[in-house]
């Protein structure tokens, strides 16, 4: 791989140690994958924050490599962590687990990083540009990021990812590439799709489909970036999918000639098929909202929603905190507190801790979360549309 | 034996082999060096200062971390030799520093041989 001068340097110790494993990290990976050079980053997106999923190793190895001066060098968020940083308590997350948590926090906060924890850093100050190269982590803020913005991104793991925003640069292979963005399926959508729900559906049926390969929807009818975010997030869970097109919707559609690739209709009887298959519950102990993480529009709907109702069963909404305040300036936290629900910040269902906080059987409408709640959280899942969901808590 | 240099470093030890790939994370203690994956064939027993041999890695990418912590307490591997090294193990001998080898045939090594690894220049020697 070509290295510039600065980089050698930096590979033979002259920047410190933190510096010197983090650029050998990616060089290896680099030359693993067959990167011909160090490309620079506009933001980085850090996973691996939960002290449900990193655990001990992680912790420590995080306030090590604090502890030895690592700093960024580009504008670098975080991935949920396993709690709301600020109502832990009140919310019910366990203690000792919270101080494990607080401990992560300050770690990625002393190397620079924006303790801005969320999977949807677009919505909350981390939005990158049109073919800006970036390193992420989180499955859907890839997606999104890729297919939507059309940023370029591979899909990070954390120490990649806290690598590239320790040297800002990234080994160019993969999807920042021109000929690895090319899509390989068109996907024919003949069905009315009118909730979030229903692209989560969809997502989750073609991710299946088309594992790692890159699909190029037609047919999809307006939806809005909640609905793109829905639909990115359950390919990327049920597949690995980093990366879609959708004709008169995503930037590069309109760069590809589909005419010889293989078709494949999705229509109302695959999307029936794929809530029939991912409802494992029948009475929620709890809904959760919010993966990924709630837009503002998405808060105000809910909001009205249950505006003036008592839940029987509780309703979270989970979230970034930039959303949140902005939620609590408009009322809209108020009214779902008042109706037994909660607004809950940096944190999502998947990576807290919810089978210890005696919850069974929760209510989503994301096919991501009805991917992962069975496994993860030893959850059975009923996966419907938000209207549904709210009338079960009533 | 010449490989492929995963992460640079000298060391010489005794080998421990895996013939089945090893997941770090829930399959080692990082506070001991002993194999803690029940079941496994190298159950109970310690890789602290030995060459350890496997296939390849598996399991959690937490694993990283764990290489990393079994490094930083003093009962890492001296040296780390694969079949083939995915990006798990990569990460983790690359942040704790221990050399690795892969591309390495690793049937040709049984446990208790004396190993000589050279990372910077690729090779394994059974002495």
């Amino acid at each position: 791989m070509h290295l510039t001068k600065q980089e050698e340097a930096m590979l033979d110790g002259e920047m410190g140690e933190v510096a010197q494993k983090s650029l050998r990290l990616l060089v290896r990976l680099g030359e693993i994958y067959g990167a011909d050079r160090m490309i620079p980053v506009g933001s980085v997106q850090v996973a691996g924050v939960s002290y449900k999923s990193i655990g001990d190793p992680g912790l420590d190895f995080l306030e090590d490599f604090a502890a030895k001066g690592a700093k960024v060098k580009v504008l670098t968020y975080l991935n949920p962590a396993g709690m709301d940083m600020e109502n832990w308590k009140e919310i019910g997350f366990p203690e000792e687990f919270a101080k494990n948590q607080i401990r992560i926090m300050e770690a990625f906060r002393k190397m620079g990083i924006v303790v801005t924890a969320t999977c949807t850093p677009y919505l909350a100050g981390n939005l990158p540009r049109f073919r800006e190269n970036i390193a992420w982590s989180e499955s859907s803020a890839v997606s999104f990021s890729n297919s939507v913005i059309g940023a370029r991104t591979n899909r990070e793991g954390g120490p990649s990812a806290l690598a590239a925003a320790l040297c800002g640069v990234t080994p160019n292979y993969g999807l920042h590439l021109d000929e690895n963005r090319k899509p390989d399926m068109v996907i024919e959508v003949d069905a009315n799709m009118e909730f979030n729900s229903d692209y989560g559906a969809l997502g989750y049926h073609v991710g299946k489909l088309v594992k790692n390969k890159i699909p190029y929807f037609k047919g999809l009818n307006n939806p809005n970036t909640d609905q793109l975010k829905a639909l990115g997030a359950a390919m990327a869970a049920s597949g690995a999918v980093a990366l879609y097109h959708a004709e008169g919707l995503t930037p590069e559609a309109r760069d590809f000639d589909v005419s010889g690739l293989e078709k494949v209709q999705v229509g109302k009887e695959e999307l029936k098929a794929t809530f029939d298959k991912l409802n494992t519950g029948e009475t929620p102990d709890i809904v959760i909202l919010g993966c990924p993480h709630a837009s503002l529009r998405e808060i105000s709907a809910l909001a009205d929603k249950v505006a003036g109702k008592t839940l029987k069963k509780p309703i979270w909404i989970c979230t970034s905190r930039v959303m949140k305040e902005a939620a609590d300036r408009m009322g809209f936290t108020g009214i779902i507190e008042k109706a037994g629900g909660r607004v809950v910040a940096d944190t999502c269902m998947v990576v807290s801790p919810i089978e210890d906080m005696g919850f069974k059987t929760t209510g989503v409408n994301s096919g991501k979360a009805a991917n992962y709640l069975p496994g993860f959280c030893n959850q059975k899942v009923i996966f419907h549309n938000v209207d549904e969901l709210v009338k079960r808590c009533l | 034996m010449k490989g492929r240099m995963i992460s640079p470093g000298k060391a010489q030890g005794e080998a421990i082999v895996s013939r089945e790939p090893i997941g770090f994370y829930g399959g080692i203690d990082a506070k001991t060096g002993i194999v803690i994956e029940k079941g496994h064939e190298l159950e109970g027993k310690s890789v602290t200062g030995k060459v350890l041999v496997f296939p390849c890695g598996k399991g959690s990418t937490v694993g990283s971390y764990v290489i990393y912590g079994l490094q930083k307490n003093g009962v890492g591997p001296a040296a780390i030799i694969n079949k083939e090294t995915e990006t798990i193990v990569a990460t983790g001998v690359i942040l704790a520093g221990i050399p690795c080898v892969d591309g390495i045939d690793i049937d040709q090594i049984k446990t208790g041989d004396n190993i000589e690894v050279d990372a910077d220049n690729s090779t394994v020697n059974v002495l």
